[in-house]
């Protein structure tokens, strides 16, 4: 019996180093230790001995016993290691190899200066304004202090619609209409600023669009002044262009506002140096402004006397055009995706 | 309007040392610099000569050779391209070494082998005018050698164009863009005196208004000895650099005065007005003229003005344009001259209506000066050596603007301003430019000029006081607002609608609402449209109903441009005709996307991620296929009974009218109704601790039966124990049948779920399939 334990554990010792994997070792591993493995069996044999070689006997079963155990986890370890490493061999990807699927898509340039300027007027405490695009002449014109046959309605070419009286129901050509609806809905105080589409009757070239949109702003409290205007036009231009960028105003003329002025930036190209796109001034303008009108407040019915506001706007496809340096506006309105694309956001 | 620096030095001492500073002084007084033309600079080295030679060029024909003598009686061979110049003429040479105004060096050359020793100058290498067809011919009594700037007396001048606002009549002319500067700049202005003798006239005049609120002011000289022949230099060159062409003395005069002192007025060929009697009146309905430029125009009653004669003809168009009948020719010697008022906004209307704008028009529209008509006469006839003002001399009035005080309160003032400027500063900047100052106590009253119609309120005063103080000079104050700043709900919705569509891969496009009139037709829509009346063009007339034209459009140019599989969004907004009188058009918001990359199934599921993300259940109804769409391909979209959209592959038809080649689907949803609605409003539901069960199943379900309507009655079948239903497998048999598989996931929040609780679950779901005639599938 001696003979046949070691004769046994020669054999699995051998069997053990020479499994060439974790499943051949657990096949071994069966043969030798399960219900019908042959040490299992040799055990059955010890109630066969007196009990003296019994007592030998099993104690020299239990060392070949914990020695071949020892064995076949040295050797599983050993087996699962290199498994594993065949494994992460045998997966290795190229991680590059995707096809081209679009993930996201993209908001328009109108869209993202539009989202862009909001945020920093709700920022400074700013409410946001929206009407109707197609508009009557009294909120695009009368209201406005231009009256029919005004000299200042050349200023607009103006898209009229079939509805109504001929001539009284047009394509809104600025958003200042909105600024009469926000102060005909609700009572000053009022700081709001109004973005929206607007209309004129253009013919399209690389700078010029029959549509296209712009911001507006509007504030009517008491005292307001003109100091007012200049300090939330330059406040809202260190935000939104970044501190280097200054703002200055330059008497100008609007039926609706008075005293009227010109909002000029620093030129953003050459930081008021002078360049091709500034003219060699410095500055661009960028859109007009003043104090809200009396006859206006009169036409929504505000006391001038008590109340006092100012007005701005400014076109904003051309801040998009400016910030990243596309030199046709008619570009941004075919809905080609090789234009879309190329602004993520 | 363009005015040079030498005639506003005519009314105040400017300085010529720095025209860019005088230049940015303009535009801080709201005289917007558009550009500095520098003129008569670069002339050094071009002097007369005279053409002793012409000889041909032994080998080209489009260049001969010229032998000119520049003083020193020495031949110099020059090489020239024009022909247009006889021996003995005399004309300019730019001598070696000169620079051209435009830059370049005149250096000895050879042109195809023979030597050219300077360049032989036409006129608009001298800067003198537009002409470039041959040399400048220059008058033959010069000496030669001569400099041409002596020869020519040309003087170097800066030519300012500016854009001046319609609120400014005054600074429509040189004096008054000069007395606005001079005042800014601390410097005398004045409008040089000048001293026309008059004579006896050898006949009378009569002039009536007839209509008040027509003309204001209507002032009429004689004069006598006219002769017709071409303007002197200076004021062509002047007419030149102003951008009008000079026409002949009597016209040029005329133009002169509107320019210089900003009072339009028309001359009459005395002799065919020979009564001299002038009547002012409205036109009467249909009543026709000939005008100056050849066109015979029908009046409009009591819209527009008419000048009329003894027969009562008109010979005029008031504010407007001058009659035919009564122009000056080569044989005029004697003229009736018209200084009007015209009331402003007859003459705009006029004007606009008639498609005829002037540089007359365009003054007398802002308002003119009618105290400047007199002395606007005299300088007509200063302008034209040897012409006599006769003693004839009618002023009529009729309707003219009151000049009152206007209170101005100075604590108004620097409120309005934000400023604190001393009352007496205020009043120094007013005078200057005219205004009559009379102290009241604390305030002051101020009586503005009579060039300055548009100033009639308070509010008119403290914007000239803010131009002349500088608003760069106001102190910049941050108001802080009393408002909470935020979005409405719609417009973060807005946001959260993009955010999902650019998740989903799509590009947002803004396409013109303007669509062609077969558009919609094209589209398969029906909709009664609202036309543009005065379009650009028949493509842009109509205003859309639907976002659809537009994205198609937008699909097809992508398509045309080897763009395929496009997927594209808007939001933008879509004009009805109201079924119910409006003041306005039923103007609403849209939500589209078309796909060119997906299937409608797949617009499908998009729908549902919108619809869950804003809060509502949205089911397709495919029994009303909407307008345009593939009958069998698509569905109103309803949220309960409301209709909020439409969503499906494109009518085929319709693909084909757009010229497309790719399947194209469609979603669109009207956000004015959708948005309207109540949404669910995302509450916290408890999640269960208790272990879940799911089971499958596999139905055999017929066409007429949409999967989400059994899906609808699974769930409801399988009560409230029943978290979630899902078909998670669509298989379709060889014989058309299809299976739907739906997993169901069972789970309750107080207790571990009996076999009893799935039994009766699963016999209710079997159940409500069976109503539908829908059984489970038998493999």
């Amino acid at each position: 019996m001696t003979d046949d334990l070691k004769q046994l554990q020669t054999d699995f010792s051998q069997r053990i180093a020479e499994a060439a994997s974790v499943a051949d070792l657990r096949a071994v591993e069966s043969e030798l230790l399960g219900k019908k493995g042959a040490l299992t069996q040799l055990k059955r044999t010890l109630g066969d001995l007196d009990a003296e070689q019994r007592k030998q006997m099993g104690a020299a079963l239990n060392e070949a016993k914990n020695a071949l155990e020892a064995a076949i986890e040295t050797r599983g370890q050993q087996l699962r290691k290199a498994e594993l490493a065949a494994q992460i061999a045998a997966e290795k990807t190229d991680l590059t190899e995707f096809l081209s699927v679009p993930a996201r898509g993209t908001r328009h340039l109108v869209t993202q200066t539009w989202d862009h300027l909001v945020d920093v007027f709700v920022g400074m405490g700013f409410t946001v304004a929206e009407g109707p695009e197609v508009e009557s002449d009294w909120y695009n014109f009368e209201a406005l202090n231009i009256p029919a046959a005004h000299p200042a309605r050349g200023m607009w070419d103006t898209l009229y619609v079939d509805y109504g009286e001929p001539e009284t129901v047009l394509l809104r050509t600025h958003t200042s209409p909105v600024q009469i609806r926000v102060m005909t809905d609700q009572p000053p105080p009022i700081y709001s600023v109004m973005p929206g589409r607007v209309y004129r009757r253009d013919t399209a070239d690389a700078s010029h669009m029959p549509v296209f949109h712009q911001i507006e702003g509007l504030v009517v409290d008491r005292g307001i002044s003109f100091a007012d205007l200049a300090g939330t036009l330059e406040a809202f231009t260190s935000a939104y262009f970044g501190g280097a960028i200054h703002s200055r105003l330059r008497p100008s003329y609007f039926p609706f506002t008075e005293p009227s002025a010109e909002y000029d930036i620093n030129c953003l190209f050459c930081q008021g140096d002078g360049c091709r796109t500034c003219g060699q001034t410095g500055w661009l303008e960028l859109g007009g402004c003043g104090m809200v009108h009396p006859n206006v407040l009169r036409n929504v019915g505000l006391d001038a006397e008590e109340w006092s506001g100012f007005a701005f706007g400014f076109g904003l496809d051309r801040l998009a055009l400016m910030r990243h340096g596309v030199d046709d506006i008619r570009e941004m309105y075919t809905g080609d995706v090789r234009f879309l694309e190329q602004f993520p956001s | 309007m363009k005015v040079t620096l030498s005639w506003l030095q005519e009314f105040a001492p400017f300085p010529s040392d720095d025209p860019v500073a005088l230049g940015d002084v303009m535009s801080d007084l709201g005289m917007a610099v558009e550009t500095i033309e520098r003129v008569g600079e670069g002339l050094d080295g071009i002097i007369v000569a005279k053409v002793l030679a012409l000889r041909p060029h032994p080998d080209a024909n489009k260049i001969q050779l010229v032998d000119v003598d520049c003083g020193d009686g020495e031949p110099l061979q020059i090489c020239c391209g024009a022909f247009n110049m006889s021996v003995g003429d005399l004309v300019p040479l730019a001598t070696l070494g000169t620079v051209m105004p435009d830059g370049m060096e005149i250096a000895r050359r050879k042109m195809r082998g023979e030597w050219s020793n300077g360049m032989l100058c036409s006129g608009r290498e001298l800067g003198l005018g537009d002409d470039h067809s041959g040399i400048y011919i220059l008058d033959s009594s010069l000496s030669l050698g001569t400099p041409i700037a002596t020869a020519l007396s040309i003087v170097p001048d800066v030519i300012f164009d500016l854009d001046i606002t319609p609120n400014r009549p005054d600074a429509f002319s040189v004096a008054g863009v000069a007395r606005d500067l001079a005042a800014r700049l601390g410097l005398p202005f004045a409008i040089p005196t000048q001293t026309v003798s008059t004579s006896p006239a050898q006949q009378t005049a009569k002039v009536t208004i007839q209509d008040p609120d027509l003309c204001g002011r209507f002032h009429l000289r004689l004069i006598e000895n006219i002769k017709v022949e071409p303007s002197p230099r200076w004021i062509a060159d002047r007419l030149v650099a102003a951008g009008m062409r000079p026409i002949n003395n009597v016209v040029d005069a005329s133009n002169y005065v509107m320019l210089e002192l900003g009072q339009p007025n028309h001359t009459y060929d005395a002799d065919k007005v020979s009564d001299g009697t002038f009547a002012i009146r409205w036109a009467n309905e249909g009543e026709t003229i000939e005008t100056l430029d050849g066109q015979v125009r029908t009046l409009t009653g009591h819209r527009d003005g008419v000048i009329t004669n003894s027969k009562n003809e008109p010979i005029g168009i008031a504010g407007v344009m001058g009659g035919a009948s009564t122009e000056i020719s080569e044989s005029t010697t004697r003229v009736f001259l018209e200084c009007a008022w015209w009331q402003p906004l007859a003459i705009a209307r006029s004007s606009k209506f008639m498609g005829l704008r002037s540089e007359a028009s365009a003054r007398f529209e802002r308002g003119t000066d009618p105290e400047m008509v007199d002395f606007a006469a005299q300088r007509f006839v200063s302008l034209l050596p040897g012409a006599v003002l006769t003693e004839l001399s009618i002023t009529e009035d009729g309707q003219l603007p009151e000049r009152l005080p206007i209170a101005v309160r100075p604590a108004r003032v620097n409120q309005l301003l934000g400023t604190s400027i001393a009352t007496d500063t205020m009043k120094a900047l007013l005078e200057p430019i005219g205004f009559a100052i009379e102290t009241t106590g604390e305030s002051f009253t101020a009586i503005a000029p009579s060039f300055r119609p548009d100033v009639t309120t308070e509010t008119d005063v403290i914007e000239e006081i803010a131009r002349h103080f500088g608003y760069s000079k106001i102190t910049p104050k941050l108001s802080t607002s009393t408002q909470i700043g935020h979005l409405t709900d719609r417009q973060q919705k807005r946001r959260a609608l993009r955010e999902i569509a650019i998740g989903l891969g799509f590009h947002e496009a803004m396409p013109l609402p303007f669509l062609a009139p077969e558009d919609m037709a094209n589209c398969g829509l029906n909709d009664e449209v609202i036309t543009l009346t005065n379009p650009l063009a028949a493509e842009e007339s109509v205003l859309r109903t639907s976002l659809r034209p537009g994205l198609l459009r937008a699909v097809a140019f992508n398509e045309s441009h080897r763009s395929f599989a496009v997927q594209l969004f808007e939001i933008g907004k879509v004009f009805r005709r109201p079924t119910t009188a409006t003041p306005l058009p039923d103007e609403r918001e849209h939500f589209a996307i078309i796909s060119a990359a997906s299937d409608s199934r797949e617009l499908a599921r998009t729908l549902a991620v919108l619809g869950t993300t804003l809060g509502y259940d949205i089911s397709i109804d495919q029994s009303r296929p909407p307008q345009g769409l593939h009958p069998g391909r698509s569905g109103m979209l309803c949220v309960g009974s409301v209709v909020v959209g439409q969503i499906g592959e494109v009518d085929p038809a319709v693909i084909e009218a757009f010229g497309l080649s790719e399947r194209v689907n469609w979603l669109e949803l009207d956000l004015d109704t959708l948005l309207a609605l109540p949404a669910s409003e995302h509450r916290y539901r408890a999640i269960s601790r208790y272990p879940s069960s799911d089971m499958d199943f596999a139905f055999d379900v017929p066409e007429e039966v949409s999967a989400a309507q059994l899906a609808q009655a699974l769930r409801l079948a399988a009560g409230e124990l029943c978290v979630r239903c899902e078909l998670f497998d669509v298989f379709r048999f060889p014989n058309g049948r299809r299976s739907l598989a739906y997993r169901l996931r069972f789970q309750s929040t107080e207790r571990t779920l009996t076999d009893e609780d799935l039994t009766s679950a699963r016999q209710a779901v079997l159940a409500a399939a069976s109503a539908l005639s829908v059984n489970l599938r038998e493999n």
